[in-house]
């Protein structure tokens, strides 16, 4: 679908929207994004509605160390920007640069989930089993599966990467980065909101 | 090159082909074949349950297989039998009245389908391991919960979860194509209501699978690894699930109605040689109804105790429903006042749709209604409802589009005669069935009960709809039948057009080569290829200069990581049986490794091939 795009004087402008393919991959993921935003947004009302029901165990304002929520903030925040300087590299034709930011952003990733295995694993310690009441279980799920989230974007941007190591910015791979950022920015935001309404709404005392 | 390409595709083996096609046309096929297997198995299913009730206090059955069967018949029929019927029709029509080559992401249609069905054989798995699900197709908690039922409902937490998956990303497809692949000049307002109901029903599928992906998560969660999101002991709440679970379920029932909608959409026009009556309300109406379906999740538990402020909003938003599908009704039947009705299969199903829908949406009206509704609620009366919704819906939509598109897709009518006869058994078994379990709901006969006491006045009726049921059965293996017969008797189509019809996809050759277009037409108003015929010269106008033509690979790929899925959902159903630890962990691994394998794999680049333009030339000289 490439042969349609004039790339003689260089590539166009938005690279990841030149072709069909990249309009279609661009909207279906835009589309996918959606969907997983209701999802999380279920396991949010889930989590809401069961905050309280800590069945004798601990809470979560018994146990929250925000300094190290924050810095995992800082930590997923600033992948973030890597990525988005790294789509702009994509967007000058400067594919050096992208990869060093891509590599950024997954080292900082990997930051972030180590941050979080500690963190699961020093609650857990403390008494907060996966078991040990509602609370738990709800916590637990909607941080994990953005943990899962977190994990499949490092695993696709790692693929990304080593599969187009050497090749430069195409009309056929642009997009694929393109999209692999939009999701890990998605992570980023659900993340914001787990900040705010799990971590603060406890340490708040709310 | 090309040439090398195009000749490669010759050699494939039929199997090969078919596991790894990516060809929308074929994909339709396959979605209907496996559409037809699963409604047939869940078809037996609601005969079984209708022989059981036949008699007060029969024996034929115990209650626990009763449950398997009514849990599994639902269940079946909504996600795996209605669906991918409905998918069939949609791959197949939506590419061709948009004047599309194919979806937008062929692999996205082929994986959508193979997930689909694996999805569905998790499902049916469980009644090889200890009896199929039994907590109802709503698997409301705490019944649902792993204290009271069995391996059923964990290969239904999975094999829900996994086709789910499958069915969001078809939708996902479905939009991008509808968006993305429109022929120049085939504008928003010019689509076919087809269409349009097949992108507000691919809308809806991506709001409201993914809550009930959370919930059937949850549930999993729950059931696998002691979660307590439901079990009141540890501060779980029931009430939770119902929620969750309504939030998709209700929009479900859009999901499947939408594309049935648009199928009598297309049927009636043709056949009433008229131009649908009032096109821009029928899609104003469609999306208001997508819009207000969700808003209405509270009247499956308006007996649940929430409070009557609550149920009085949501029992409002309802009956406002019933303004739009007004308008759809109305719209339907001027579009039939005055036109020129040839009464053949499709258009006797099409028309009969209108009144049976109505019969269900006037029951619809009904239990929208708080108070009363604690009369109703779990009796016959709500089977009837949704049952004239179902089948008088969608059911009857989907025989009139497979005799409406069937020589389109196959190359060949199907018998009218046996067609009608079909027809008939069905309209009249269908009411026998179900109008008189209004009744039976009244005076007071629950939902899910297993057997009944003699002497209640109930065995009559009971009789009488078994018997309906039989004459429903008889209609579907007389389509069945007529399926084969067609094939062996029914004369080859060459014309482009048996039923001098209107949108685009009776523009294409029969049978329609692979790429559907030689040149991509240019679209001049709405029903295009009627515009033509009667302004035009009775040909498409082309868009394009013939071309060489790109066309996607096949590939296995979506097979293969479909299987890991199926492979994965089994091994966690095997976390609560009796086997070692590690065997369910390999298993498990062996399903993880299988999917995101095959998803590496797919990151290498696949540009597809192209067939030259001497080929296209050809092909076209033998199909025109």
């Amino acid at each position: 679908m490439a042969d349609h795009v004039d790339v003689s004087q260089g590539l166009p402008a938005e690279p990841h929207r030149a072709t069909l393919e990249g309009k279609n991959k661009f909207l279906a993921m835009w589309c996918f994004l959606t969907g997983e935003t209701i999802m999380f947004a279920t396991f949010f009302g889930t989590f809401l509605g069961l905050r309280h029901q800590t069945a004798g165990g601990p809470a979560l304002a018994d146990l929250v160390a925000l300094p190290l929520v924050f810095f995992m903030t800082m930590l997923l925040l600033t992948s973030s920007l890597t990525s988005v300087l790294g789509i702009l590299a994509m967007k000058k034709n400067n594919f050096k640069a992208m990869r060093n930011y891509f590599v950024i952003t997954v080292l900082l990733g990997f930051g972030f989930i180590g941050c979080e295995i500690y963190e699961f694993y020093h609650y857990y310690h403390a008494g907060l089993g996966y078991t040990t009441s509602a609370f738990a279980s709800s916590f637990y799920t909607l941080v994990g599966l953005h943990g899962f989230h977190v994990l499949f974007g490092l695993g696709w941007i790692i693929t990304l990467l080593s599969r187009y190591w050497n090749a430069g910015v195409t009309l056929t791979n642009a997009h694929k980065f393109y999209a692999a950022s939009l999701y890990w920015h998605f992570i980023d935001v659900i993340w914001v909101f787990i900040f705010t309404v799990v971590y603060l709404l406890a340490a708040g005392g709310a | 090159m090309a040439t090398a390409a195009a000749t490669q595709t010759k050699n494939k083996s039929v199997l090969w082909d078919w596991l790894t096609t990516v060809d929308h046309k074929k994909l339709a096929v396959l979605y209907l074949i496996a559409g037809t297997l699963f409604f047939v198995k869940a078809g037996v299913m609601a005969v079984l349950i209708r022989i059981q009730l036949m008699t007060a206090e029969n024996d034929l059955i115990s209650g626990q297989v009763f449950n398997e069967l009514i849990t599994m018949h639902g269940t079946i029929m909504l996600f795996l039998a209605a669906t991918p019927l409905l998918f069939g029709f949609m791959n197949f029509a939506i590419p061709l009245q948009i004047g599309a080559r194919d979806v937008a992401l062929p692999f996205i249609n082929a994986l959508g389908f193979w997930i689909f069905f694996f999805g569905g054989l998790l499902l049916s798995m469980s009644w090889f391991f200890g009896g199929g699900a039994d907590a109802g197709w709503t698997a409301y908690v705490p019944l649902s919960t792993r204290e009271f039922t069995g391996s059923g409902m964990d290969f239904y937490a999975l094999g829900l979860q996994v086709s789910g998956f499958g069915t969001l990303i078809s939708g996902i497809n479905f939009i991008v194509t509808i968006i993305n692949m429109r022929a120049p000049g085939m504008t928003m307002m010019r689509m076919p209501l087809f269409c349009w109901t097949g992108l507000i029903m691919s809308i809806l599928i991506v709001v409201a699978f993914t809550p009930l992906a959370a919930g059937l998560a949850l549930l999993m969660l729950d059931r696998l690894f002691m979660g307590q999101f439901f079990i009141p002991d540890y501060g779980g709440n029931a009430i939770l699930w119902a929620h969750i679970f309504w939030i998709f379920g209700h929009p479900e029932v859009y999901i499947l109605i939408m594309p049935a909608f648009g199928i009598i959409s297309e049927v009636v026009p043709a056949f009433s040689r008229k131009r649908l009556f009032g096109y821009s309300a029928m899609v104003f109406a469609v999306i208001l109804i997508a819009f207000l379906s969700f808003m209405v999740w509270v009247h499956h538990m308006f007996t649940i105790g929430i409070g009557p402020i609550t149920n009085s909003v949501f029992a409002l938003a309802t009956m406002t429903i019933a303004v739009p599908t007004g308008i759809k009704i109305f719209n339907w039947l001027f579009t039939m006042w005055g036109g020129k009705i040839t009464f053949n299969t499709a258009m006797l199903c099409a028309s009969s749709f209108v009144p049976t829908f109505v019969l269900g949406g006037i029951t619809g009206v009904m239990l929208s209604m708080a108070p009363v509704d604690y009369l109703y609620h779990d009796t016959y009366f709500v089977v009837a409802h949704f049952h004239y919704v179902i089948i008088g819906g969608i059911v009857f939509g989907l025989i009139a589009g497979l005799h409406y598109w069937y020589p389109k897709m196959f190359g060949h009518m199907l018998n009218e005669t046996l067609g009608k006869i079909t027809f008939w058994l069905l309209y009249i078994g269908f009411h026998l069935t179900f109008f008189i379990q209004h009744i039976l709901g009244l005076i007071g006969m629950q939902r899910r009960i297993y057997t009944y006491m003699s002497g209640q006045g109930l065995e009559t009726m009971n009789m009488v709809s078994t018997i309906g049921s039989f004459v429903m059965s008889a209609a579907i293996i007389l389509l069945v039948v007529n399926i084969v017969y067609s094939a062996f008797t029914s004369e080859r189509i060459t014309v482009r057009d048996p039923w001098d019809a209107r949108t685009l996809e009776w523009s294409t050759p029969t049978p329609i080569p692979e790429y559907n277009f030689a040149q991509i037409p240019q679209v001049r108003s709405l029903d295009p290829w009627f515009y033509e015929k009667v302004h035009g010269d009775g040909k498409m106008k082309p868009s394009e200069p013939l071309k060489d033509i790109h066309m996607p690979n096949g590939s296995i790929l979506p097979f293969l990581m479909a299987l890991g899925l199926f492979i994965w959902g089994f091994g966690m159903v095997m976390i609560n049986m009796d086997v070692p630890t590690v065997v369910t962990g390999i298993v498990i691994a062996v399903g993880f490794i299988m999917t995101f394998g095959t998803m590496v794999l797919h990151s290498k680049e696949d540009h597809g091939y192209y067939i030259p333009l001497e080929r296209v030339k050809k092909i076209e000289k033998e199909v025109g």
